[in-house]
């Protein structure tokens, strides 16, 4: 069926809207990536076997990331009128337990995460409760999603249906407000007046750059030549980074309706989604997402019955890195060897096949639908000075909630990491937080109020960047996090500029002679002779902020370099080649509870005598300190 | 007719030239190991690099053999961040290729002589040089750039001898560092050995490449 009007979308919304809150109880599993990593697709399996087999009248969907990736599975139950239960950590015994609670069987508090009475529709400004009377009182034992301090802070535009919607179902798509932006865009706005919108709005690139979103789309319109391109750029590598993917699996129709209106707006016809060939559940997603969208003449010819035609095409990157970067993306799409150019000329004005193509981010994109539907005047109200709108991160490393977020810019990294993040693991010390990626630096603890936006992400020596955060604990060695990045670099650069083969290739040397009690007088500042090299004279924005992660720990932690090259001393206890380990002997009660672990047989000692550590056997993997119970095994 | 400023000498420049085809016009040399004036820029080498300033007071550093010339554009060749960069670039192919003459002349030209790395024995420095002859030249396509980071190498696809390789030799003429050599008549490019010299073809595409190199004409 093609949808030509209004009435035709709004049907469509009924069904979507049935399909989201049933008449029947309805249970849920999160199935992205994270959820399927921890066995949700057991637990879906479980449910449905047991609801078909049974004949028990209750619905089992599927939904894919909510962010809360630390607890996956997770599983959701909403029965008609009451609240909806999030349970943690579910296996297909505990969830079949579940399908039993209309029946009013017992489900232990403990497995709950939280509970909503609730949901926000953010496309059309509106709460949709579950809970029919306000009288009725919900299981206060259980934190509400409000409440909890993980969701508290956040503010969801990019990331609104993730964990809401059965992201196969474009119906459910349509129920939250889906395309309706796209039919008053095709309907009742011009061109310009969807590009001065976005303009207003202060939306700004959101994988990496930061460059103004409406203006980029202004000067597309503008440039001569015919057919224009309109791209997205899901080639997400950094690593510990997964905002995108996380998009495209639950909610890839924000994308599609993101470019239909951006294409209208810069008159294409014709556009390319460049997804990474590792994230296979993201592109099977949008497969189906894009076809749908076909089959109700939202893409292809005549949309909405406006006239308007525009088709997307999905392209899979082949692993490299370097093919994030706009202009290697663009010759990879061509079929050429993923090699940046220089951008002398923009890709606006010549860009794909030599023809104005305006590439976006993945998050970007799915910002532009809420922008038309809700105003400029109301994204321009969310975030800072230079920076509207809100950003999804995602918080990795040493953390207790390890997720997605997304919050207001503007937000303090402390809030991120202590009051959504939950703080450190076991309690140890922050040290450092590495966001940006590759190309980004890593903040020190006395940057903590820092307050998350481009400019002063860049002018603390990192950068926004797509969004990954990776955060480091006292245990962390900072020339360590230099080299495992360079080392990242020096494997994805593309090769093809001096500085940025050459460079990286010599940092690395440096830094694994410094890790390894190699380290010279004088190596920091031949560091920051490369870093300079990189900086001025790379072809493109990975060579140029290529030493981003070493120049900014050698700005926050030049001491621990410091202590590296003169005393050959790793503080953190990292560096393996300058970290001796023994027993000491007054704390060793010959447990030996260390000898079976010891791959070597390093270890030996009589029963109940203090043991002894051969330090020419032992390969400092670290297994012993691990399992002493008694704080004897040193690491010095 | 473009009127800009190179090194406080103000010259003038036909639409669509580069700053480095500006600079040569008037003899102004620019140090470079990737250009050749019959192919396609490529930025690979980065010696090129010069300090612009663009008439809206942008300061930025460009590499002048991809920069188009632009009215007003005031260009410095040899400021002292340029000299900088270019030492730094050099050190770094020194310790490349430290057995090259080519490559050992131009550092010490620029007071680079021992790098402060750990040297390697490359003679090829990926200049690209090969690659572009072959595609836009010889139209043979019978090289490319494999792999990338550290791994880059030039290669023939597969590994195997190009079939598409016509025997032109020039991959060999443009070569700035002799990494690709003529061998007893036979084009050598690490341990592969192509196929044997076509007298025929290799009078043409040095005509072709001699050809493009005619200079730019004044007005």
């Amino acid at each position: 069926m093609k949808i030509k009007t209004r009435e035709d979308l709004d049907a469509l919304k009924r069904q979507g809207l049935q399909s989201l809150y049933p008449h029947n109880p309805k249970i849920t599993v999160g199935m992205a990536t994270c959820g399927i990593a921890t066995g949700a697709r057991k637990v879906f399996d479980a449910l449905s076997e047991e609801v078909g087999k049974k004949k028990i009248d209750v619905v089992v969907a599927r939904t894919a990331c909510i962010g809360f990736c630390q607890k996956e599975p997770l599983v959701d139950v909403l029965s008609p009128g009451g609240e909806r239960i999030y349970y943690k950590e579910m296996t297909p015994e505990n969830a079949l337990q579940l399908l039993d609670r209309a029946d009013g069987a017992q489900i232990p508090d403990n497995w709950a995460l939280f509970r909503m009475e609730g949901e926000e529709n953010l496309i059309e400004d509106k709460k949709i409760r579950y809970v029919e009377t306000q009288s009725r009182k919900g299981n206060n034992k259980i934190p509400l999603y409000e409440e909890l301090p993980f969701f508290e802070k956040q503010v969801k535009v990019a990331l609104r249906n993730c964990g809401f919607i059965d992201s196969e179902k474009i119906e459910e798509y349509i129920a939250k407000g889906g395309y309706y932006a796209l039919l008053r865009v095709l309907t009742e706005m011009e061109p310009e007046e969807v590009i001065e919108e976005v303009k207003r709005s202060g939306l700004r690139g959101r994988g990496g750059g930061g460059f103004p979103t409406g203006v980029k789309w202004a000067s597309c319109r503008n440039a001569s030549g015919e057919p224009k391109y309109v791209i997205c750029n899901a080639d997400e590598g950094d690593p510990g980074a997964y905002m995108d993917r996380s998009i495209l699996e639950g909610d890839p129709h924000s994308i599609i309706e993101g470019m239909i209106i951006g294409a209208f707006a810069l008159g294409s016809h014709e556009g390319f989604v460049y997804v990474r060939n590792e994230y296979p559940l993201a592109i099977e997603k949008l497969k189906i997402a894009l076809t749908q969208a076909g089959e109700y003449g939202l893409l292809g010819e005549d949309i909405l019955g406006t006239g308007f035609h525009f088709n997307i095409k999905i392209n899979r990157g082949g692993g490299a890195f370097v093919c994030g970067e706009s202009t290697a993306l663009m010759a990879s799409l061509e079929g050429k060897v993923g090699e940046p150019r220089a951008k002398y000329i923009h890709t606006v004005e010549k860009g794909l096949w030599e023809r104005p193509s305006n590439l976006n981010n993945v998050e970007t994109w799915a910002n532009v639908p809420a922008i038309i539907a809700r105003g400029a005047d109301w994204f321009s109200s969310i975030g800072t000075e230079k920076s509207k709108g809100t950003k999804v991160f995602s918080v990795v490393g040493n953390i207790n909630n390890t997720g997605l977020v997304e919050v207001p810019m503007g937000v303090s990294l402390r809030e991120i990491i202590y009051d959504i993040g939950g703080g450190i693991p076991g309690d140890k010390m922050f040290k450092a937080v590495q966001t940006g990626g590759p190309s980004g630096g890593c903040i020190p603890e006395e940057l903590i109020d820092l307050r998350v936006d481009f400019d002063q992400l860049t002018g603390a020596g990192s950068m926004m960047g797509s969004g990954g955060m990776i955060v480091m604990d006292e245990n962390t060695c900072m020339v360590d996090v230099a080299k495992y990045f360079v080392d990242f670099l020096r494997e994805e650069s593309c090769g093809k500029c001096v500085p940025c083969r050459e460079g990286i290739k010599r940092m690395h040397e440096i830094l694994a002679d410094i890790a390894a009690g190699k380290g010279k007088e004088g190596y920091i500042e031949l560091l920051e002779d490369i870093g300079f090299i990189l900086k001025e004279g790379a072809l493109c924005a990975l060579g140029s902020t290529a030493a981003n992660p070493v120049l900014s720990t050698i700005r926050y932690f030049r001491g621990e370099y410091d202590t590296h090259i003169r005393e050959k001393r790793c503080p953190a206890g990292v560096c393996r080649e300058l970290v001796t380990y023994s027993i000491n002997p007054e704390k060793c009660t010959g447990c030996g509870r260390c000898v079976k672990p010891c791959p070597v047989e390093a270890i030996v000692g009589q029963k109940k005598q203090p043991h002894g550590l051969d330090v020419e056997k032992c390969i400092k993997c670290g297994s012993c300190l691990e399992v002493c119970k008694f704080d004897a095994v040193v690491r010095q | 007719m473009i009127i800009l400023t190179i090194d406080g000498r103000e010259i003038g420049a036909q639409d669509g030239w580069t700053v480095l085809q500006a600079a040569q016009n008037v003899g102004i040399e620019i140090p470079r190991l990737c250009y050749h004036e019959a192919l396609s820029s490529s930025g690979a080498c980065r010696l090129c690099s010069v300090e612009i300033t663009t008439k809206r007071g942008r300061n930025r550093i460009v590499t002048s053999c991809l920069y188009p010339a632009e009215e007003g554009l005031d260009v410095q060749t040899n400021s002292e961040k340029i000299k900088r960069l270019r030492r730094g670039l050099m050190e770094l192919l020194l310790a490349r290729c430290p057995n090259s003459n080519k490559i050992k002349d131009m550092a010490r030209e620029m007071g680079v002589t021992e790098p402060r790395f750990r040297l390697e024995q490359e003679e090829c420095i990926l200049c690209g040089l090969c690659v572009r002859v072959c595609q836009e030249i010889s139209e043979a396509k019978a090289i490319s750039a494999v792999n990338r980071g550290i791994k880059k190498e030039i290669s023939t696809p597969f590994y195997d001898l190009a079939e598409t390789c016509i025997g032109c030799g020039g991959c060999a003429y443009v070569c700035p560092t002799g990494a690709i050599k003529i061998e007893n008549n036979k084009i050598r490019l690490g341990d592969k050995i192509f196929k044997e010299l076509s007298p025929e073809e290799v009078k043409k595409v040095e005509e072709k490449l001699e050809k493009g190199k005619k200079p730019i004409k004044k007005e």
